[in-house]
């Protein structure tokens, strides 16, 4: 009797709770009907109930907050930020975008293009009215054969940053200027660069080994091949400099720099040169500085990577109109995107933007300069596997190993991995 | 005690508490209130699994909400009540996070190979399709008639309609300034906000293609946000029935191959995939792979070599400071013990970049303070970054120690120790013959535990050395202090974003293999000193 008693109660209790639960969802299903928003003589929109999902790292969220705050008040949907690592943007999206738990949108770098679009993640979009204010760069990088997938909303470099004290402001034409300045200034190091430690920096040192002609990929029309083109006599020039200057060598090039070091040294003044992206401009707090392109080392332009940062729509959003509406009529905005601008300055991607809210107005002119000069980073997917060769090939160099060995051995074994 | 209340008070139908319904039955309220709390969070989670369509997860959801309301509610079943939980916590995060994995082990699952087939299809055709060169941004409302949606443009001032079956054609109608048509003659103009308010409707709209002419060619009507269209082309075309995606450009006709990759009649293929089971492939891979093979051997020695020597030195270091520390004539012991115990307080991943910085060869600390500022390559020098590992380990790991063999010693019998001083057993033979077998009986388990554990040490590595210096004399990427789990991590490349799940899944399999294989030999070896 009593077991009876109790089984009827957990029986009604849950029956209770299902309907409490499903009437919830009724509600809900129901309020995203047309019926139910019963608006069919307004023509205010009324998105109510539908919500969607973006994901955005913390520099970023203030400035979006504040264009879905509009977008919310306008069409009544729903805008849910979720605040994410930037690092773990990249791995996050291509996995939960296939399992339908990924976000309707998500920012992110336009050099994990090339993953998305062979991991089918990536929806292509439209940059709507004001398509043309957006520099060409930018739509360039999110661009993937052909097709633009991304709404770019800033684009960053790295360039030479001078200690003005030591150095004066005049930008160096070649790296044996801006040795020769830097030692005649007395400075501890005429010039810094970060090697990441032993792992190695082929980003940083990128500017340099552009300047004798080795590209890391071959480029054709605009756009890269799966190709390696730092191999051969331009990429052995580069890698014989590279001996040359570093710790068997000059000295001028040391893996002992990482990050933190490089900035250390540069920030106490006792750093005359280094070459360093817009992030790092907070931590030279007590030094005045300027900021030039690259200066070339091999003859040829001194080209950084130029990376852009974008909107990317899911393939699998549910809400592919609501997404394209708030990045054409919310995000490709002229307030949005200085919005976007003063959250985090970055060389703004869309033209008009007022960049004088910066914290340091001239050091960004500075970096669209070298901006100007440098080429997109590759988005194809090989590039994932670059990296490690490379960086750990210039570590090994810099080091004293045997340059043009080294790269040589690089460059077979990278062209082994990318086509294995 | 349990025992002495029923030997007193013999009672043959004596209830469990929470079936009682004596006095005021609140054994059974809290009970039923507790299930009733599990019953409504299991119905939650059930009916959310259904809404995602997960109906593996929703069966057995079913089944545990099931299986734990007739345990509880039933008379029999008396040890599964307590046992029931834990089983349920052992499959959820044990059982199926194996399982999973070595479901994971034997797919392509990773780059270029990352969801369905149907998403496949779903990436090639929009990669296919593509904007018309010169399409003009129409304004544009979404016209209903009945089920049948449709596109009405203004194109220079006249009101243009059509279907996913009808061409465009001129019809009667009227315009707004910005030449968006507010009325159309035959049909209804859904407002905007119906449409961004209607999911279902929202996709049908995205999906909508109205050819602008006769020809197909010409290319279709599509829009993204509702208020502007465009004219695309795709060039791909699926037939679900053939299974194949037709370019209708170049007429190559894709099939889908059993690697789980389009392949085209010409050779060529699309560039998204999706994952299907390869089988064994990915175990027998990087054992026969000899750009592989003989790195692995060297790291899996190595990573031998550290769990061991991690373990051995800072178990002998703490013990040897336990053993001090544990002598009364020490004053201060408490305060000297938590000073002790400090490295272990510190994030090992953060300890782990700060001595990284303090091992740097021109400007870290350890050489200017203790080597006159010599420009020692800690971290660069094969056999220094091993043993700088191991010390830094060393430093991180031996308060552990000193702490479990305070304890330890703590507990032995003082009256053992009094009986060999009588027996007049030296300090030395002491320690040999009494205290530290005793001592191993209590520690043995946890050295295994912490073998394990260091045999898996990911962040030491990762934060120090990054797994430097690589090897010189091998094609791949991996270095002289790499452990096989940071191997592992960067053979399958989830790092760079050319990651390959199955293959990280397989290596983690074997490593799992090989650290269970060495614990159970080693806990066998401590049922001997059980015996002592």
């Amino acid at each position: 009797m009593r077991n009876t008693i109790g089984k009827v109660a957990v029986v009604a209790t849950s029956v209770a709770l299902l309907a409490a639960c499903s009437s919830g969802t009724t509600t809900e299903e129901a309020s995203s009907t047309p019926e139910a928003s019963a608006s069919e003589t307004s023509s205010a929109i009324d998105a109510t109930g539908l919500t969607l999902t973006i994901w955005v790292d913390e520099n970023r969220q203030p400035a979006v907050e504040a264009a879905a705050a509009a977008f919310e008040e306008e069409t009544g949907a729903t805008v849910e930020l979720v605040q994410k690592n930037f690092d773990d943007l990249r791995a996050d999206f291509l996995a939960q975008v296939p399992t339908g738990e990924g976000p309707d949108i998500t920012i992110g770098a336009h050099d994990w293009l090339g993953a998305f679009v062979t991991d089918g993640v990536v929806n292509t979009v439209d940059l709507g009215a004001n398509a043309s204010s957006f520099s060409q760069v930018a739509v360039d990088a999110v661009t993937y054969d052909g097709q633009v997938y991304g709404m770019p909303y800033s684009t960053e470099a790295i360039a030479l940053i001078q200690n003005t004290d030591l150095v004066g402001e005049d930008a160096p034409a070649t790296w044996d200027d801006m040795i020769k300045a830097g030692k005649d200034s007395g400075a501890k190091y005429p010039f810094c660069i970060n090697t990441n430690g032993a792992t190695g920096d082929g980003y940083t040192m990128y500017p340099f080994q552009t300047s004798f002609g080795a590209p890391v990929f071959v480029q054709e029309g605009g756009s890269y091949t799966s190709e390696v083109g730092m191999g051969g006599d331009a990429g052995e020039a580069f890698a014989t400099w590279l001996g040359e200057n570093g710790e068997k060598g000059t000295g001028l090039i040391s893996t002992t720099i990482d990050y933190a070091t490089n900035n250390e040294l540069f920030n106490s003044g006792k750093c005359a040169f280094t070459v360093q992206g817009p992030w790092a401009l907070g931590d030279y707090a007590d030094v005045n500085f300027k900021v030039n392109p690259v200066p070339s080392a091999g003859g040829e332009t001194a080209a950084p990577f130029v990376g852009v940062q974008a909107f990317y729509v899911s393939s699998q959003s549910e809400n592919a109109l609501l997404a394209n509406t708030f990045l054409t009529n919310y995000i490709a905005t002229p307030d949005a995107m200085q919005a976007l601008y003063d959250a985090d300055p970055r060389l703004p991607a869309y033209e008009g933007v007022d960049t004088s809210s910066a914290a340091f107005p001239e050091a960004i002119e500075g970096f669209q300069a070298s901006a100007d000069q440098g080429v997109p980073m590759p988005s194809i997917p090989e590039m994932g596997s670059v990296w490690d060769y490379w960086n750990a090939a210039e570590s090994k160099i810099i080091k004293g190993a045997d340059p043009v060995k080294t790269w040589n051995k690089m460059i077979t074994d990278l062209t082994a991995a990318l086509e294995g | 005690m349990s025992t002495d209340t029923e030997a007193h008070a013999p009672a043959p139908h004596k209830e469990a508490h929470a079936r009682s319904w004596q006095g005021l039955g609140w054994g059974f309220i809290v009970k039923l209130l507790l299930m009733m709390v599990i019953n409504a969070l299991g119905v939650a989670a059930i009916m959310s699994a259904w809404n995602a369509e997960a109906w593996a997860i929703l069966a057995a959801l079913v089944l545990f909400l099931v299986v734990a309301d007739w345990v509880y509610f039933s008379k029999r079943f008396l040890p599964l009540k307590y046992v029931y939980p834990g089983l349920v916590f052992l499959l959820v995060f044990q059982v199926f996070a194996m399982g999973y994995t070595a479901y994971v082990a034997t797919t392509n699952y990773g780059a270029g190979h990352n969801g369905t087939k149907q998403q496949a299809v779903d990436a090639a055709l929009i990669q296919a399709e593509r904007e018309v060169e010169g399409s003009a941004t129409y304004p544009l409302a979404v016209v209903r008639d009945g089920d049948t949606i449709g596109f009405a443009i203004g194109d220079e001032g006249v009101v243009k309609v059509g279907t996913e079956e009808q061409p465009l054609q001129e019809v009667g109608g009227s315009l707004d300034d910005s030449g968006k048509p507010t009325s159309v003659d035959g049909w209804e103009v859904v407002p905007i906000g119906d449409l961004l308010s209607d999911q279902a409707l929202a996709k049908e709209v995205t999906d909508l293609r109205v050819p602008v002419s006769e020809d197909a060619n010409d290319g279709s009507l599509r829009t993204r946000e509702g208020s502007t269209a465009k004219i695309y082309r795709s060039s791909l075309v699926w037939d679900p029935d053939a299974d194949t995606l037709t370019d209708t450009d170049s007429g190559v006709v894709y099939s889908p191959n059993d690697r789980g990759t389009f392949v085209g009649d010409d050779g060529s293929s699309l560039p998204t995939g999706w994952y299907v089971g390869v089988g064994l492939e990915n175990f027998s891979k990087a054992v026969s792979d000899p750009d592989y093979a003989k790195p692995l051997l060297r790291i899996t020695a190595w990573t031998f070599a550290f769990a061991f020597l991690t373990v051995a030195t800072s178990f002998l270091l703490g013990l040897f400071f336990a053993l001090i520390f544990n002598d009364d004539r020490v004053r201060g012991q408490k305060t000297l013990r938590t000073l002790f115990i400090l490295p272990y307080t510190f994030i090992s991943f953060l300890t782990a970049l700060v001595w990284r910085g303090m091992l740097n060869a021109e400007f870290g600390i350890i050489n200017d303070w203790f080597f006159f500022g010599a420009d020692i390559d800690w971290l660069g020098d094969p056999w220094l970054a091993r043993l700088s590992v191991i010390m830094v380990n060393l430093w991180l790991g031996y308060p552990y120690w000193f702490l479990i063999c305070t304890g330890a010693l703590q507990s032995l019998s003082s009256e053992t120790m009094e009986a060999a001083k009588i027996d007049g057993a030296g300090r030395w033979r002491q320690f040999r013959s009494i205290t530290f077998p005793l001592l191993l009986v209590s520690t043995a388990p946890l050295a295994i535990a912490s073998f394990a554990f260091n045999f898996n040490n990911f962040n030491i590595i990762f934060m120090l050395t990054d797994g430097g210096p690589n090897f010189d004399d091998t094609s791949v990427p991996l270095g002289a202090t790499d452990l096989l789990i940071t191997a592992i991590y960067q053979i399958s490349g989830v790092q760079g974003g050319r990651a390959d799940y199955g293959l990280a899944s397989a290596l983690s399999i074997v490593v799992f293999v090989v650290v269970g294989i060495v614990s159970a030999l080693a806990f066998r070896q401590t049922k001997k000193l059980e015996e002592i």
